[in-house]
């Protein structure tokens, strides 16, 4: 086990090297990868287009500011999904959803929007699509190094009834067919994104319990730290590689 | 009343007898309707029709079942014949009516 | 997302909306309205009541739908039906069918003169792998009549998050 783990990372180092870990999109069949260019046919930019008006609106009530009233427009976002999930000045690790509502509760005063809420996915889209194209760089060094290290071990870590790790499926088994799929280097790029199977956009942690699922292994929560230190090492994996988001997946 | 998420993609402007293109996206779950054993039963709710009116004349319609995907998309061409409003209603089930519109500059 | 003319900048509803109050002249009522298909009707049925005793003209018309759908939640269907769409001719009505849905009559488009174009686009929920049909009237009481199949692929039953 531990002579594998080893082994595997010093793959990982030399794969992230030679650079062949694909962008999401190149998996994609190629109706698939024109309907995440097209925003006149791609469902997600429903949720962007609602993720700006939240972003306009102030919170009813709450004698509170817009998250406009302090940010400014929505393009001053630009680049910011791309550094995210970050470590906060409190030491908290947090992806763009709980920046978010982070914001919500502490400068707003208002309640929290709830993880995979039609307003969360609606304003991180939106708030995401401003660095669609830009290479994802998130910080892992001080007191993110840790996270990254936990993020890491759960990636090879055997799990569930079928006793499959992350990286099974996602470094092994890359371009062999799943029943409908094809296996990705299972990066988070592309989230939110509106997958077809969900009829509507859905977070990256509702991705990851489907792969959770799939292995027959306890779904963490949304939001979890396990789900979080996930999220931070497939960011650093796909480092380099374009936002997508809102990505458009089968 | 309640208004519903949508996008209308079209040119701005076009030349006399040009033909544009419009793509229309709502948001819009087109629930089915439930009534199977072990299900709680519920009515059929979706977008019925859709209409677009150019300068206050009908030029497309659809009838929409749920068939239809959730988030209807709908693509359709008009030739451009004078500057004026492009208006679009969604008819939902129950009665509701949700409208965007647009102008088109015809030069 | 290539914008040829500079002059045509594409726009997006959402930020070209404005409040209207125009009153729309309904057109012409095209012949069969989805809505009013009965719950038991069968495919061949819906067909057969879209056919009116007309043999349908088995040309004219360009049906694209994958041959192999990713999600049955949602395939793209593209119709281009071959007309001049002249006053005198043109297409005044566009269905599509399905043979194994629970209601066969998917959609019916309403269309004139003006359209221009008989070419209209929208995404259809298949419940298995079948034929599509579609048929297009128009204003001269034609019927042409395209068919295809589409083969849809199970999802991989990875989800339940
Ligand atoms: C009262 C002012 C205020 C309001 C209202 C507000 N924010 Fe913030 N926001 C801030 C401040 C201050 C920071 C920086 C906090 C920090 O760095 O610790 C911030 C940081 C952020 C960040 C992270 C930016 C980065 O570069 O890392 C995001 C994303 C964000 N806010 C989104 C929102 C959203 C969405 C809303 C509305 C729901 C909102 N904010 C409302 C003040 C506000
Ligand atoms: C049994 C194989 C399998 C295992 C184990 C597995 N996945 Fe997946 N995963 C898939 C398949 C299949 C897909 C859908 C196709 C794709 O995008 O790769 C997918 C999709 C994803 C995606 C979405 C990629 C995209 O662009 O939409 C992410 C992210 C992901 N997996 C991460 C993980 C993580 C993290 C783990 C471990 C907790 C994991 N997966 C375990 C099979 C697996």
């Amino acid at each position: 086990m531990r002579v594998g783990a080893a082994l595997l990372a010093c793959c990982w180092v030399v794969t992230a090297l030679a650079g062949d870990v694909r962008a999401p999109r190149s998996f994609l069949s190629p109706e698939l990868q024109a309907l995440q260019d097209d925003p006149a046919r791609h469902p997600g930019w429903l949720w962007v287009e609602q993720g700006e008006a939240l972003w306009r609106a102030a919170p009813p009530d709450s004698g509170k500011q817009a998250c406009a009233g302090c940010h400014g427009d929505i393009a001053s976002m630009s680049g910011v999904a791309a550094r995210y999930p970050a470590v906060a000045s409190d030491g908290a690790l947090l992806n763009l959803e709980l920046r978010i509502e982070r914001c919500r509760a502490e400068q707003q005063g208002a309640s929290a929007f709830g993880y995979e809420s039609e307003a969360l996915l609606s304003l991180t889209a939106a708030i995401a699509a401003r660095s669609r194209g830009q290479p994802v760089n998130v910080r892992v060094d001080g007191p993110a190094a840790a996270r990254l290290a936990d993020g890491r071990r759960l990636y090879s870590l055997r799990q569930g009834q079928l006793n499959l790790s992350c990286q099974q499926c996602h470094e092994e088994n890359v371009g062999k067919r799943l029943r409908g799929d094809v296996i990705s280097h299972g990066l988070g790029t592309g989230y939110p994104a509106y997958r077809l199977e969900w009829n509507g956009v859905g977070s990256l942690h509702r991705r990851l319990r489907a792969c959770s699922l799939g292995v027959r292994a306890v779904q963490a929560p949304f939001g979890s730290p396990d789900y979080l230190a996930l999220e931070l090492f497939l960011a650093d994996k796909a480092r380099g590689l374009a936002v997508e988001a809102p990505g458009i997946r089968r | 009343m309640a208004d519903i998420t949508a996008r209308v993609t079209m040119p701005t402007s076009a030349r006399k007898g040009e033909i544009i293109e419009i793509k229309v996206l709502a948001r819009h779950t087109m629930d089915r309707a439930v009534d199977a054993p072990g299900l709680k039963p519920s009515p059929r709710r979706i977008i019925h029709s859709f209409r677009a009116s150019y300068a206050g004349e009908e030029i497309f319609r659809m009838a929409l079942s749920s068939g239809i995907a959730s988030n209807p998309f709908i693509s359709f061409t008009t030739v451009a014949t004078e500057t004026g409003v492009i208006s679009f209603e969604w008819l939902e089930d129950g009665g509701a009516v949700y409208s965007r519109a647009a102008t088109l500059v015809v030069t | 997302m290539a914008d040829k003319a500079p002059t045509r900048r594409m726009v997006a509803a959402g930020l070209a909306v404005m409040p209207f109050a125009v009153q729309a002249q309904p057109m012409a009522s095209a012949a069969a309205d989805v809505n009013r298909s009965s719950s038991s009707e069968n495919f061949a049925e819906a067909e057969r009541a879209l056919l009116a005793g007309r043999t349908p003209i088995a040309a004219g018309i360009t049906l694209d739908v994958p041959k192999l759908s990713e999600n049955g939640n949602s395939v793209d269907v593209l119709i281009n039906v071959d007309s001049a769409m002249t006053r005198e001719d043109h297409v005044r009505a566009i269905h599509i069918l399905s043979e194994q849905n629970p209601f066969p009559r998917v959609a019916t488009f309403t269309l004139s003169a003006r359209a221009g174009r008989a070419e209209v686009a929208t995404r259809i929920r298949l419940a298995t792998t079948q034929n599509i049909v579609v048929l297009a009237e128009t204003s001269r009481g034609a019927i042409h009549r395209a068919e295809q199949e589409v083969i849809v692929i199970l999802g991989a039953c990875v989800d339940g998050g």
